[in-house]
Order: structure tokens, then sequence, then C-alpha cells
């Protein structure tokens, strides 16, 4: 099959180990010994071989080694995967290659197996600019770490660079914020990923800010947490200092420089096609959502799942195959929920959707399934229209979780 | 069967104050007789539905016989009815004594006499029934027997040095107090040859039997192929089936003759032709007069019941049909509510009643309900002579129609330890209560009797007594009529639009302090919107209180999850899922809840 005729994938590789849990995460991820992470490694280096078989007719055009702490992992090893991925999957010779790294975990040599294995495209996990801040959330490294491994990424020719930070942490003013979007664009990255802390159950956090939280949903003024005027205030501020610096905002919380816009992350929204590799990571293929075990004994036992039965299967069998001891759970999209999800999804992105592209995959007028929806949210202010495109406004970013709610349609 | 020597019956009742072991008295009883094996006892054996036996209370009348052989080597029959243990049920359970020949008085040992202790013993009393007093609960560390036989002396004025002194729960002494039921209650008396009149007790609707009346046989005979007429309602209907009561199931027999306590079928459709009270006698040759004592029930409380989803509104219909079989005191009839749809505005004899059919509807229907706040019956006289009785709030005719008006009255007896006395007055003051009259019964107890409008009480007074007096104050009413009172409609206005589903009728002097809580505990239950929302109370088009709901202002999540969207989608379908929970009304959503929110407004 010549490239050209072959449809876009997306890979994603679950890395979930890290040096600890930080205090607000509740992502898959633990740390580990290093024969348990290079037995990991096989396992995932099998799952590669075995997955792709279904594959031939994919074309893939990003890759993206998400964690955990991927950067945890030897140079050597993410060189393994992407060598094996290379010769398994069909895959662009423009890929989007990235790696998650922590500023604690990264070093001189782990950067030149990065460079060595092609990955074009680094995402380091700096979340504050304040090593008080740091170290109250949980982190391994401070500032200065961080400085050093964006230098040697630069040296090292790393041209892409996404750093990640987060706002409302507790106790953090306004000025404290600011502070960290400055030094942060002191160093000028491409991408900027501006996350709003979400105290997750589950997460230490929790046990220590939820009730605060929940104050602060009802209204009510929080103890520890920002309150509601200055988590918005951190938002627009972040908004302004970005877009000053040529920052453009093209997702509820993405910022990248002109043409740096994550791919991968972008693929999400639009509905393009991923394959999830590793544990508990999740895949979207031919309108079927389905994600591999989330515990580990099982993996590593090599319980990921068949890729070509779960093709095959018809959306009655789903529900059977979900019981069965594989773990995995699988849902197949019905045409309403892919309407859905392509509006829900598709929102997040500042440029939202095109009513074109929305009658071409559905075959239907945008506004015969949700002109009431669109006119209420206009009228609320909340959703703008513009040559075509439905897009959500300021203050509909704002509440995106009310406005998206509403493009959930009813049985 | 043989002809039972009616000296050989004993028709008997057990009273108590809620929780001094009446229930667990009977299902003693019932095992020791050796009806049912204590295997086949599941705890309260006359408790029949799930709610009874859940909160520990007595609904609907019941009634069992069991067989007892006493040491004089006789078997006696004992008919035991259980009567419905709250004052909500009161007229019923004054005729299920008017059924009984005798009553087992349980007093508690460590709490002594309480206030329905009282009132019950005045009922059995008032219908010339011997009262045998039982101490329960001996088995207790704080047990007083000594103290409470004193004060049975004392208070109610029973000889109670012989009082058997048990423990229901494990069995200690039963025998006692069966043996005393033989001695000291009578056997029954009347003829079996006289004209037939039996005395309705209970009823309930059967599906395969139709109506099912439970009766005391008072004089005569009826057997299978009696034509009978029920003398207050006028119903006629052939005898189909008669019998008495097994434990937990109905056991034919050929007759039932004067003395007896059992149950006739007769292929009747509906329980509102087989009224509590009313005097059951023999087409053919009927008695010349009926049973004293009948009256027509009336809901003294009223509110709207609608269902959540509108859809299914003639669901609610029939369940609320089907449970009325079983329950003639349920009243409803159709309503409208702007907020709310369509719905029911339904009458209860009080506010336990009320719940007990609102979770009856919920659990054995499974419909989801939205219910107004409860009121009772104003009398409302118009300036043109016409008086209306007023049910609903929002038919209150223009005030510039109203002479005056009039609200329900009762007579409360509350009896209450003497630390407890002032917190207990002054709450009856704040519930515009009457002073009558203050008696000590002992050094440290007192019966305080109160006046009080009924539509005080009906919320959460209990509850406000109980947590007044840390549990030990007791409470009893009666109605006692009605009395002038300075009432308003207080209306309340969400996003300045009148909700007519939560108006309701309140003293002048207490409008301002409701309307407040009624402000501040919506804004509690509405959700955020995009846009401020002020909640206001009102008189006529006077403002009183006023709180505002702020505006919504971020509400994101961000996170992708690593591509995990189905996790994306739950929580948007969760925020979507909550929204269908809601009430529209103009541009607002009000959650469901928010309509009962008016139940809950006593804070302390």
């Amino acid at each position: 099959m010549k490239n050209e005729s072959k449809r876009e994938l997306e890979l994603y590789l679950h890395i979930p180990f890290c040096v600890r849990k930080c205090y607000y995460c509740d992502f898959l991820s633990m740390p580990a010994e290093e024969t348990l992470r290079r037995h990991y490694v096989d396992m995932l280096l099998e799952e590669i071989k075995c997955k792709s078989k279904a594959c031939s007719g994919y074309l893939v055009s990003s890759v993206f080694f998400g964690g955990g702490t991927p950067s945890l992992l030897p140079g050597v090893q993410i060189k393994e995967l992407m060598d094996a991925l290379r010769q398994n999957f069909c895959i662009r010779e423009d890929a989007e290659i990235t790696v998650e790294c922590n500023p604690g975990t990264l070093t001189r040599q782990k950067l030149i197996f990065y460079k060595a294995a092609g990955i074009n495209r680094l995402s380091l996990g700096l979340q504050s600019a304040s090593n008080r801040e740091l170290q109250r959330i949980g982190r391994i490294h401070t500032f200065q770490d961080f400085l050093v491994s964006f230098d040697l990424a630069r040296k090292i020719g790393f041209t892409n660079i996404n750093v990640d930070v987060i706002s409302a942490l507790p106790n953090q003013t306004l000025q404290d914020w600011e502070y960290t979007l400055k030094r942060v664009l002191e160093t000028r990255p491409e991408h900027i990923s501006a996350y709003s802390l979400i105290v997750e159950p589950g997460t230490p956090f929790y046990e220590q800010y939820g009730e605060d939280e929940l104050c602060r949903e009802q209204g009510v003024e929080p103890k520890d947490l920002p309150n509601e005027k200055t988590e918005r205030q951190m938002y627009q501020m972040t908004q302004e200092l970005l877009g000053q610096k040529g920052y453009r905002r093209y997702e509820i919380s993405n910022y990248a420089l002109p043409g740096r816009a994550c791919r991968h992350n972008i693929g999400y929204w639009q509905m393009v096609p991923y394959l999830g590799l590793g544990l508990g990571s999740s895949s979207f293929l031919e309108n079927i959502r389905f994600s591999n075990t989330t515990g580990l004994s099982g993996y590593l036992k090599g319980n990921f799942g068949d890729l070509e039965k779960i093709l095959n299967k018809s959306p009655s069998e789903s529900l059977s195959f979900s019981q069965g001891n594989q773990e995995q759970s699988l849902c197949f999209l019905n045409k309403k929920q892919q309407m859905e999800e392509f509006m829900f999804l598709g929102l997040r992105m500042t440029d939202g959707v095109l009513r074109s592209a929305f009658e071409e995959r559905f075959g239907l007028e945008l506004e015969s399934i949700y002109g009431n929806v669109l006119k209420k949210l206009q009228r609320q202010g909340l959703l703008g229209r513009q040559e075509g495109r439905i897009f959500l406004t300021e203050t509909g970013i704002s509440v995106s979780n009310y406005a998206l709610s509403e493009f959930l349609l009813e049985e | 069967m043989a002809v039972i020597d009616q000296s050989k019956i004993r028709n008997f009742c057990i009273i108590a104050h809620i929780d001094h072991g009446k229930s667990t008295l009977a299902d003693r009883m019932i095992e020791k007789t050796g009806l049912l094996t204590s295997r086949e006892m599941q705890a309260q054996v006359l408790d029949n539905m799930e709610l009874e036996r859940e909160r520990g209370i007595t609904i609907k009348a019941q009634a069992v016989r069991i067989v007892y052989k006493a040491k004089d080597g006789e078997e006696y029959i004992f008919n035991l009815i259980d009567t419905p243990g709250h004052v909500d049920f009161n007229y019923e359970v004054s005729r299920s004594l008017a059924a009984c020949d005798g009553a087992v008085l349980v007093v508690d040992a460590a709490q002594g006499i309480e206030a329905q202790t009282l009132a019950n013993v005045y009922l059995a009393l008032d219908h010339d029934l011997d009262v045998l007093p039982v101490i329960n609960k001996i088995d207790l560390p704080s047990a007083q027997p000594e103290r409470v036989i004193e004060e049975i002396e004392d208070v109610i004025g029973l000889e109670a040095q012989d009082a058997p002194q048990i423990s229901a729960k494990t069995g200690l002494n039963i025998e006692d107090v069966l043996e005393q039921i033989v001695e000291k209650i009578p056997s029954p008396g009347g003829s079996p040859d006289h004209p037939l009149q039996a005395l309705i007790f209970d009823s309930l609707y059967d599906s395969y039997k139709g109506v099912i009346v439970f009766c005391r046989i008072k004089e005569g005979t009826v057997r299978v192929g009696t034509a009978i007429l029920m003398m207050a309602t006028k119903a006629t209907a052939d005898v189909v089936e008669v019998g008495y009561f097994g434990a937990g199931q109905f056991i034919p027999c050929e007759e039932l003759s004067a003395g007896m306590v059992g149950y006739i079928t007769a292929s009747l459709k509906n329980v509102r032709d087989t009224q509590v009270g009313d005097t059951i006698t023999d087409v053919a040759n009927p008695c010349k007069e009926p049973l004293p004592g009948y009256k027509k029930v009336n809901s003294m409380v009223y509110c709207g019941m609608y269902p959540a989803d509108g859809a299914k509104y003639p669901d609610l219909r029939d369940a609320l049909e089907k449970l009325q079989l079983n329950d003639a005191a349920l009243q409803f009839e159709p309503e409208t509510s702007i907020a709310l749809g369509f719905g029911f505005r339904c009458g209860f004899l009080g506010l336990l009643h009320l719940e007990i059919i609102q979770e009856r509807l919920e659990r054995e229907y499974n419909l989801d309900l939205v219910t107004t706040a409860p009121g009772v019956i104003y009398k409302v006289h118009k300036t043109n002579g016409e008086v209306v009785e007023l049910t609903n709030p929002s038919n209150l005719p223009d005030p510039a129609e109203i002479e005056y008006m009039e609200e329900p009255l009762v007579s409360a007896e509350i009896m209450v330890t003497s630390e407890f006395i002032g917190a207990i007055m002054d709450l009856c003051q704040e519930r515009r209560g009457t002073y009558i009259s203050m008696e000590y019964m002992e050094e440290t107890r007192a019966l305080l009797k109160y006046d009080l409008p009924l539509n005080e009480i009906i919320y959460d007074f209990f509850d406000a007594l109980k947590s007044r007096s840390r549990g030990y104050a007791s409470f009893d009413y009666e109605m006692k009529g009605y009395a002038r009172s300075e009432l308003v409609k207080l209306d309340i206005l969400i996003n300045k639009e009148e909700v007519d589903a939560l108006s309701f009728i309140v003293h002048s002097g207490t409008a301002y302090e409701r309307g407040r809580k009624m402000c501040e505990k919506l804004k509690e239950e509405i959700p955020r919107h995009l846009f401020e929302i002020p909640i206001q109370a009102a008189v006529g088009s006077k403002v009183i209180a006023r709180e505002t709901v702020k505006a919504m202002r971020k509400d994101v999540l961000a996170k992708c999850y690593g591509g995990d969207i189905s996790r994306k989608r739950k929580l948007l379908e969760k925020q979507k899922e909550g929204k269908k929970r809601m009430r529209q009304i103009g541009n607002v959503e009000i959650p469901q809840k928010a309509f009962m929110s008016v139940l809950k407004l006593d804070d302390k």
C-alpha cells in the first residue's frame, strides 16, 4: 500500500514509572525498581510487535511518550522502543515525536540517545518557577534543575520544547503565578501548557484540599486554594502575558509560537485515530474507544489484548468482551456519540469546529442536530460563529464544562 | 372447628409509648404460645410492611389469634390487636381499642410514663377497657421498676404492685403476662343469636380477595353467604369468606360469632366502602343501632405531589389509586402548578402519614416525586360571607376579598423532665402556643399543656422538641378546632419570577423569619448559573427577604488524561445528568429537592 492512501494514526506509549508521586498527580504511575522497569519495556516491545500487525493500513503522524516519567528510563530503552516502532509501524518522516521529561531525571546522555532515536520534541514538566512551590507540591527538582535541562536540550539540538506549568496551586498568589510565567517566558520555549490545578480524588492533595475545593465550587471563600476570582485572573494573566510574547492559545490550556502547536494533542481533539501502548493506555480506532488493563502484574503477563480481535468485534459483542479476563474496556461509538465527541472535543480548540467538517463526516447539517444548543449558547455569549466556524468565546472557555456538556444529546 | 366457648376468649391490645417494647412483647407472646417457632420468627411479626419494620412503627392495625394453654389446664384463645402507635392515627387507635375488652400497658422500666403512655391509657379507659400494666426492659442496667410502679399508681391510678416485670427482649417472665391476661382481662359478652353487630377496625385491599375487613363481632353471627350492610357507608355485599388471623396469614373458618375477632371478605372493591369504625349488620336481620363512635376521617395535612418526570403523571395517578384502595384516609385530586406541571393535591392524617405515603410511592411504585411544603386546611372568610376551605396556598383569594382567616388548633400535652421545662416553654412560645397548664407528675417531671396552631407543628416540631430536651420530652396532641389568626401568603420569587409551588401560608409574625430562612436555604440548593440569581421572599408586593446566588465564573476541566476521552465524557455526562433533575423556571434551573427544602427550616 502506498503511504498516500494510508489513514492517519497517532501512537501513545505510556511509561507508568516515576521517582515518586507528586501530591496532586492522579495519573497511572508509580515508583519501581530498575529490573521491573526493564521487564515492562520488554513487554511494551512485545505489545508493539503484536498490535502493529493490525495497523498496516495506517501511517503514523505522531508519537508521544507519556507517563509517569518516560525520562526515568535509560535513554537506550527509549531508543529501543523507537527502533521497534519504526520496524513495525509505518512512520512519516516528518512525524512529531515527543518525550515527556522530568527535569530531575534528565541527563546529557539521555538527551543524546533521544536525538539519535529521532525524538524531535521534548515536554518538560516544570510546574512552577518557585522552589518553595515545587517542594510544596511534591516535585523532585528545583527551578535551577529545569534551567540546566532546558539549556542542555537546546545545546543538543532540540528546537521544539514544551514547558508544563500549573496555576492555582495552594496558597499561590497572582504575583507568584506571574513570576512563574515570566521566568518561563525568559527561556523562550516553543510551546507552553498552562493547566489550572484540579484537586483529584485519591491524591494527597484531595485529603488536604478536597473540602476547600468544594467550598470554592459553591462560591464560599476557600482557605488555602486561591479563590475563584484569583483563579480566573491567573487564567487571564496567562493569556495576556503569553499573548504579548507571541504565543497563541490554540486550546483551553495550550499556547504555542506560530506553527508549534502540538499535533499529537490536536489529533485527540479532531478525532484522529490513535493507538495507546502500555499500561492503562487509551486507544481510538475505527470508532471504538478501548483501553489497556490498568493492573501492572496482568500487563506484565502479557494481558494487553489482541488488537485484531478487538477491531473485528461487532458492537453487540462489546459487553462479553469487557467482562472477560482481559480487563479491558471497550466502547463502540454510535453515530450520536461520535457527533457529541466531535463537538465537545473540537470546541476545546480556540479555532473550534468547521461546520463543513461536521457535515462531511456525518452527512447531516450541524443545525439539524445542534440548532437549539447553538442558539442557546450563542445567546448566553458562550459561543461565537465566524466564516463557517463555531468556537467558544472567552467566557465560553472559562465555563467550558457547562458549555460542552450541552452537546451531549438525549437518548 | 368446634364451637368456641366465649369464656375462653380474650380480646386485647398492647398499648405503649413508642419504643417501650410493644411489638417485641407481641412477638414474644406469639413465640411463647408456639404459633411460630423462633426460627420462623422474623423480628416483629405484626409489622408487615417493610417500612413498618424499618421505622419500628406500626402503620396499619394488625391482628393475630394465638392459643395459650394456661396453668389451669385450659386452652384460651387470645386475639391480639396491634394498634398504630402514632398520633396521626389516633382515630384508628380508638377503633382498635373499641374492638378489645382489655389492654396490656407496657411501660419502660427505665423511662417510666411518657406522654403517649398517658394518652393511650386515657383512650383505653374511655373505652372501659381493663388495663393490665407490665413493666418491660427490666434487664436494662438503668431499670427502676419500683419507681415506675409507683409512678403508674400515682399518675394513672392503676394497681401495679403485681404487674409482671419482664424483658420482652430476653423473654423473661412472659408467662406472667399470659397468665394475667387470662385472669384479669374479661371474656367478651354478646350473644350469637342477636342481630349481627360487628365493628370494623381496619380493612385492607388484596388483589385476589378484594377488600378484607378486620372486625370484632359484638353481637350475632356472620357466615359465608350472609348479606351484610355497612351502616354508615350503606354499602352492601354478600360474604364470601370469614376467618381469623394466623401469623401473617388468613385462616378461613365457618363462622364468626359474638365475642370473636376475625375477617370478612365480601367481593368489595374499595376500602372506602368499609370505613374504620363503621358497623356491619345483617341485611336480613339488622340491628337497631350502629355501634357508637363512628366518624368520618378527615385529612389534616395537605401537600402537592408531582412526578419528577412529567411523563409519569399517569403512573402517579395509578399508584395513588392503588394506595387509596388500602388507605381510606388518603385523599387526592389533580392540580397543576406553573413550576411543577401536572400533579395532585393530596390530603393526609398528619405528617407521618404523608411521609409514609411518599416513601411507599417512591419505593413500591418506583416514582421519583417532588413534594411541596405541607400545609393545613385554613378557613377563609370572605367579605361576601362565603367560607372557603383552603388546602392549596395558590388558591388564596385576593386579600381585598378576605374578611378574616382561621387556622386549626391542637391541644398538646408535653411531658418533660424539669430541667428542660424552660427550653420547651420557649419552643411553644416561638410556635405561637397558648399556655394552658403545668402539672408536676412527680418531683422531676411535669406535664405541660399548650394550645398550638397545627401549622406550627406539622413540619419539624417533634424534631425541635427532641433536640431541645436531649430526647427526653414526649408529645401527644388532639385536634381542638379553629381559631382566627393573622395569616399571610408568603411568595418566593426566583430571578424575579414567582414560583407557585414554593408559596405557603404563615402567621404574619413569623413571615419575616420564615422568608429569610427559606431564601438562605434556596441559596444553598440552587446551583450557580451564568448570571446572578436573586431569591426573594415577598408578602403581597412587599419583599421581606433576599439572597443572591452568585454567577458562575469558572468551570473548566482542562486536563486531557493521555487520550482518555471516556473519562472526559463521564464528567460531562455527570454535569448533564445533574441538570435533568432540575426544573426550569424562566431562565433558572432549580433542583427538585429545593421544593422540599421548606420542610427543614429549623436549624437549631
